[in-house]
């Protein structure tokens, strides 16, 4: 069932205060798409990441996850707050990669792994461990396994977390910039890690600021602007020839950045 | 009689040495219990103050302000005395133990409140995300983490309760400062019988402040 | 349950509380200064007055306030040297804020980078005047909060001094108590007095904390 829909935005809107950072977002993500977002910062990318997975409370509209409302409900007609429990149960289908790794400090990179499906799916540790180090193995890192994060560089943390949402076996990934805060020769470990997902047919969501990889990996690109989607289409189109004006602005402002990088580089 | 307080105070240590240090003992039993008391509340109001409710937090932000604001003496007083005034007659220990535990659970929320808030709020949201409630969250991510910030202003928390225990002689409590001061009673040895005890207090809690102030160096340090 | 009593409680209880103020303000003074000459005691170049300093805050850091107010009011006594209960109360809330100021101070002073004290002996001041001039103004900031935070904790453990029968607060209360048989009343009462003097002060230095780290 290719064109089943596993995440439903519709109507969401977020506000902190007096600013709105999401505006009526609707957006449907179908199962084993891979959709990445892009555009500028502060246009509220990482805001409708956090927003699916709930971390943030939407002001208004909400998001439908294979089906089920997340964070609120429908009990006797009326729409009820979720219980911390429910909200809870609906994030083990959900794997999040965090720009800034969260890997938990005091455990080591296997603990990390096995955290979740020890205290959460309360599976037998003979079980879990397996599957916690076949997941290590597959990010590279099976010899790190006793490693505590601080031993470990930007790019193995950012795998080992990977491996650690991936133990939670979910239906979809959320990526937040998962590579901006890695030094430059630390990315492509991290994006060949996420590649390797693709190619399993994960269902992945990849807010992310490199233009090539989100061409390489993403069935279709979403473009944000101000809190609103303003464009979006399949890599090749968006990228060869954009329609949209603030598609080209920003793809424009993209490039140049690049190639100031590189002058500078040189 | 002899004449001269020391030379009697000096025939009189083996039995003066034995009342104390039984009463070292009560000191030592009423510093744990509260000990112990302090640290469930704390953990209890501490972890009321990050839960998103309001309600949950202006009660423990009261029960902070309130137990902080009033001297442990009123407590213990309000416990013995003010409840006994309605029947219920709480032994001595037991008030004292409540009214340490109270007093100190107020004073050790604000030090788990800040051992939490040192704890990065992304550790939280990666507990969220492998599917862990707030309280799985607090458990298995947040506190373990907290600890090591937590650890020596607990040290010099029961380093001060120790000594706070005193006052338990006010409600009649068997520690070391009533047998003192019934010692005194009996004797009219005053000098003596405070010197000895302030001794017996300052073997029990220079240790623990030294045990304290190199559990400060290590964390100080930052790695385990 | 009736109200009433309080009116009759009140005028003396307030009277009470004055004491409690009167000894709160003068063992702050004592403790402040001679907790200032044990800081600088304590670094002190020569070693024996540091640690006798250090063997002072110490021995007082490590007993508690009952013990050294017994000894001062009773053991004193019977030494010829009688001191009113107020007045053993005052030394002996001092003597014990001493320890725990000089403790303080000395983190504030060490707080101050050692440039500025290089720099000052470069312009040719000696000790007393980098200390006066180039130290002290900038260990104040420091300072500041936790000495205003000692001045709660000792406005509240002036209710100790009840227990060599020092006219203050908790001491009246006690009186009250055994003539009116209304603990309860009473000692939830006497806690809000005490809550109602050491909450500004308690919300003072949280201003004053946020405004000197800033």
């Amino acid at each position: 069932m290719p064109d089943q829909t596993l995440v439903e935005v519709a109507g969401l809107s977020k506000r902190f205060g007096d600013v709105e950072v999401l505006k009526h977002v609707d957006l449907a993500v179908r199962a084993g798409e891979k959709l990445a977002v892009i555009g500028p910062s502060g246009s509220g990318k990482t805001t409708l990441l956090r927003c699916i997975a709930h971390l943030e409370k939407p002001s208004a509209g909400h998001v439908t996850i294979a089906g089920e409302r997340v964070g609120s409900k429908l009990a006797d007609g009326r729409v009820v707050e979720m219980s911390d429990r429910e909200i809870a149960r609906i994030r083990t289908g959900i794997g999040m990669v965090f720009q800034r790794f969260n890997l938990f400090p005091h455990l080591t990179a296997l603990e990390n792994i096995l955290l979740g499906p020890l205290k959460v799916l309360r599976m037998p540790r003979e079980q879990a461990e397996p599957i916690a180090l076949g997941l290590l193995a597959k990010v590279g890192l099976a010899h790190k396994r006793d490693a505590y994060p601080e031993r470990l560089s930007g790019g193995q943390q950012q795998r080992v977390a990977i491996a650690r949402s991936l133990a939670m076996q979910p239906k979809l990934m959320l990526f937040d910039e998962a590579t901006s805060a890695l030094d430059p020769e630390l990315v492509g470990e991290v994006l060949n890690v996420i590649r390797q997902l693709a190619r399993e047919g994960m269902t992945m969501l990849i807010v992310t600021h490199e233009m090539q990889f989100a061409e390489d990996v993403a069935d279709r690109i979403i473009v944000m602007d101000h809190g609103s989607i303003v464009d979006e289409g399949p890599p090749h189109e968006l990228f060869r020839s954009p329609s949209h004006p603030r598609t080209q602005a920003f793809l424009r402002a993209v490039l140049e950045r690049q190639a100031m990088a590189t002058s500078s580089a040189a | 009689m002899s004449p001269d307080p020391w030379i009697r105070a000096y025939d009189l240590l083996p039995e003066m040495l034995a009342v104390l240090l039984t009463g070292a003992v009560t000191t030592v039993e009423v510093t744990v219990g509260g000990f112990v008391l302090a640290v469930l509340f704390g953990l209890l109001f501490a972890v009321l103050q990050t839960v998103p409710a309001r309600p949950a937090r202006v009660l423990a932000g009261l029960y902070v302000e309130v137990f902080r604001g009033v001297p442990v003496l009123t407590q213990l007083f309000v416990l013995y005395f003010g409840l006994a005034e309605f029947g219920i007659r709480l032994h001595p220990l037991t008030a004292a133990v409540l009214g340490f535990g109270l007093n100190g659970g107020a004073y050790l929320t604000e030090v788990f409140r800040a051992g939490i808030g040192a704890v990065h709020q992304g550790q939280l949201e990666a507990a969220f995300m492998i599917g862990m409630t707030r309280l799985m969250g607090l458990r298995h991510v947040v506190l373990p983490q907290a600890i090591r910030v937590v650890l020596p202003p607990l040290g010099n928390f029961a380093v001060g309760l120790l000594k706070d225990t005193s006052l338990a002689s006010a409600v009649a409590a068997p520690e070391l400062a009533f047998r003192a001061r019934t010692l005194v009673d009996q004797t009219y040895l005053s000098t003596q019988v405070y010197l000895l005890s302030a001794a017996i207090y300052l073997a029990m809690s220079l240790p623990l402040a030294h045990l304290t102030r190199r559990l400060e160096v290590r964390m100080g340090r930052g790695n385990p | 349950m009736s109200f009433a009593w309080v009116n009759d409680w009140m005028p003396e209880l307030l009277v009470a509380a004055l004491g409690t103020l009167r000894m709160t303000a003068l063992a702050f003074l004592l403790a402040a200064f001679l907790g200032l000459l044990l800081a600088l005691a304590r670094l002190s170049r020569r070693a024996s007055l540091s640690r006798l300093a250090f063997g002072y805050i110490e021995i007082v850091r490590g007993m508690p306030a009952v013990m050294l107010l017994f000894l001062i009011y009773f053991a004193l006594t019977s030494w010829g040297i009688t001191l009113g209960a107020f007045a053993a109360a005052v030394v002996g809330l001092g003597l014990n804020g001493a320890a725990y100021l000089a403790e303080i101070y000395r983190a504030g002073i060490g707080a101050i980078h050692p440039g500025q004290r290089e720099a000052a002996q470069m312009l040719g001041m000696r000790h007393f005047q980098v200390m006066r001039y180039v130290i002290f103004p900038q260990a104040l900031r420091v300072v500041l909060p936790p000495m205003a935070n000692y001045l709660i904790a000792l406005l509240k453990d002036t209710s100790i001094a009840s227990l060599i029968s020092a006219p203050e607060l908790m001491l009246r209360a006690r009186d009250l108590s055994s003539e009116y048989f209304m603990p309860m009343q009473l000692y939830l009462l006497v806690g809000a007095m005490y809550l109602a003097m050491a909450y500004p002060l308690s919300r003072g230095v949280r201003y004053m904390e946020l405004r000197l780290l800033k």
